[in-house]
């Protein structure tokens, strides 16, 4: 995972609530097997089927932030909608309410969500549809989202930031703690089933 | 202060916790489909590692695979190379897999239960939202992203905060017709698809408790439809009832042990819950989506709403684009909506009793002539139930399709799909944009008011209907 630490990039504005993963990236873009490559199925309905949809528009075609409506990444559990939005240019989505799952998967995949008020999305959007190319930066060291003469403070969690600011894999953080799992599972009842074959 | 049933079997199973870290969860039984883990196996390979408990985990071939013709190789080449991913992944790492035409394949969350593999107590986790169906034996059962199936299978373990608890209470009786996915339907339309983020919900009251594995499992499946990552039930005798003598069920003394722990695992009457929501069985009726996500549902009985009507303007303006999606006008009536299709299926309604209470309905009847009824058992073993009883036969002389088991027409992924257009009732769980197929609409329903619909064409309950055997409500 490519660490994390402070983005600069112009922002697209996505007027849209409950935006489920399905949007993100319908499920015929999931039987690939890659970890790459996702781009292409990224808002594709929308894409395809809305002219002035907004990442259809020139002056938001090169935005690297996503400032979306709440309830963003609801429904599925597929890690391929973070996937497509990081090969479709994304480093960032802004919302005032994310899915749990979404989220979660976006820490694995250094994708960093944002929570802001909904006013402050607001703002937000009002500010990058009057001017498309001004400068948003998400700053994760100092917890803030800074546009013209606004700066808005946002939290993470201290651990998650750790985490996203070094670039760490879960994986080996968690083999560290082997003798631990040894301990748990020595501990387990027997009757607790087994998968193999009955 | 007493705990919750969730922060019981949650506690349980922490396996090292420090300050400022996340705990450290050890995880009872990882279940894998093809979709969400082939990246999860790149990267064990990338980095040398291996599967740390292969016996706690097992593989089922369900999203991509056809519902007809299913001995022969998939057509789709994408999908049969990720089908063939899975194959060789399990093969690899020595995972037990439950392929296409095996009689323990079936949709992950079906095949589970019925091997009793699910048990009260445990922790569960899959690369699929709907991993919540478990929650139904008391378990804490939660979907996953690849990164943490990669996670799961090179440690048997996850990084995780405690949720935050919300009880639905359900008391008193269902009405003739109603059902669990009536009461799954109204609760998401009442707390919305944001309502249980960040929460573990726990389902109790007298209704709940009256309701059969299945039932719970409707409901416990659609805890991520309203924001939850886990939905769960405490366990009772309806649940040790279910799992008895199944194939991974403890046996003789071991059966005792366990049971003598799973009456342990209720919330204490002293456990404060952060939410708390109350629902009426008795009011309830059965309820449609008629929009495109699915806390956007009313009572049958109800019409198309106006958006102005709503408030808040994020729901307003989601109720106008829905409209439109959906090519519905405002104040139609529920009932005069026309479909094209009927999918009776899914990990929320596949099982033998979703089948039963659709065969009552339309037991020498025929489905209308201009509406296509596909009817999908959740695995191969509630297909043959269902053909050991009669089944199978009832729906084809309606002029139903009967076929194999999988995840079918709930979404996209398989050739059953819905064309551009087209308007289906079903019984799955996602109402969302060009889920069912690009361009396909959907309107949420039970099992009842899909067979319901089948018959007339349009969206119908079991009681509009004449001389009808209404089901009990269940």
């Amino acid at each position: 995972m490519d660490a994390f630490t402070t983005h600069t990039g112009t922002a697209a504005p996505l007027r849209r609530s409950n935006v489920d993963t399905d949007q993100i990236i319908p499920a015929e873009y999931l039987k690939r097997i890659t970890r790459t490559g996702f781009e292409d199925g990224l808002f594709v309905a929308w894409r395809t089927n809305e002219p002035d949809f907004v990442l259809n528009q020139p002056q938001y075609a090169n935005a690297s932030i996503l400032v979306a409506g709440p309830d963003f990444g609801t429904g599925s559990s597929r890690e391929h909608a973070n996937w497509a939005l990081l090969d479709g240019g994304f480093r960032v989505v802004i919302s005032s309410r994310f899915a749990d799952i979404f989220r979660n998967n976006s820490t694995k995949a250094g994708l960093l969500t944002v929570i802001l008020p909904q006013a402050e999305v607001e703002a937000l959007w009002t500010a990058i549809e009057a001017d498309p190319a001004l400068p948003v930066t998400v700053d994760l060291q100092a917890e803030q989202v800074r546009y013209g003469a606004t700066t808005v403070p946002f939290q993470t969690d201290p651990y998650t930031r750790w985490r996203l600011l070094e670039g760490l894999d879960d994986v080996g953080l968690t083999e560290r703690h082997v003798e631990d799992i040894e301990a748990y599972e020595s501990r387990r009842p027997a009757w607790l089933p087994r998968a193999l074959p009955a | 202060m007493g705990q919750t049933l969730a922060q019981k079997v949650y506690e349980q199973h922490v396996v090292r916790r420090t300050a400022g870290e996340p705990d450290l969860l050890y995880i009872d039984l990882h279940l894998v489909h093809e979709v969400t883990s082939p990246q999860a196996f790149d990267g064990l390979r990338a980095a040398g590692r291996t599967v740390r408990r292969p016996d706690l985990t097992m593989a089922t071939e369900d999203h991509n695979v056809p519902t007809l013709d299913i001995l022969s190789p998939i057509a789709d080449p994408v999908s049969r190379a990720q089908v063939e991913a899975l194959r060789r992944n399990t093969a690899e790492f020595g995972i037990r897999l439950a392929p296409m035409g095996d009689r323990d394949q079936g949709i992950v969350h079906v095949i589970g239960p019925q091997l009793g593999l699910t048990q009260p107590g445990m922790t569960i986790v899959c690369g699929d939202s709907h991993t919540s169906t478990h929650g139904a034996f008391g378990a804490l059962a939660f979907g996953i992203g690849t990164s943490e199936v990669e996670h799961v299978l090179a440690t048997q373990t996850l990084p995780q905060v405690p949720a935050r608890q919300m009880a639905v209470t359900v008391d008193g009786e269902l009405p003739p017709g109603v059902s669990a996915k009536d009461i799954i339907l109204a609760v998401i339309a009442q707390i919305g698809t944001g309502g249980g983020q960040g929460h573990v919900i726990e389902y109790r009251g007298s209704a709940i408790e009256a309701l059969s594995m299945e039932a719970r499992m409707t409901i416990c499946n659609m805890s991520i439809e309203a924001g939850a990552r886990a939905g769960l039930i405490a366990p009772d005798q309806t649940t040790f009832d279910f799992l008895q003598g199944r194939p991974h069920a403890p046996q003789g003394a071991d059966w005792d042990a366990a049971v003598e722990h799973w009456r342990t695992l209720r919330s204490d009457d002293d456990a404060v819950f952060d939410r708390e929501v109350h629902i009426d069985a008795a009011s309830l009726t059965p309820y449609v989506t008629w929009g495109t996500n699915p806390g956007q549902g009313l009572p049958i009985g109800a019409s198309v709403p106006d958006p102005a009507q709503f408030a808040d303007e994020s729901e307003r303006k989601a109720a106008e684009q829905a409209l439109e999606y959906m090519a519905l006008t405002a104040g139609t009536p529920l009932r005069e909506i026309d479909v094209d299709t009927v999918f009776l299926g899914s990990c929320t309604n596949g099982r033998i009793e979703d089948l039963r209470v659709a065969a009552a309905l339309l037991r020498g009847k025929k489905v209308d002539a201009g509406t296509r009824m596909l009817v999908v058992p959740g695995s191969v073993a509630v297909k043959q139930q269902a053909e050991a009883e009669g089944l199978d036969q009832v729906f084809t002389d309606a002029g139903a399709e009967w076929r194999g088991a999988g995840c079918s027409m709930c979404l996209g992924m398989n050739p059953d799909q819905l064309k551009p257009g087209e308007r289906s009732a079903s019984t799955s769980n996602r109402n969302f944009q060009g889920r069912q197929g690009k361009g396909g609409r959907t309107h949420l329903v039970s099992p009842a008011v899909a067979a319901a619909t089948a018959l007339t064409g349009r969206l119908t309950a079991p009681a509009d209907l004449p001389d009808a055997p209404i089901p009990a409500g269940v």
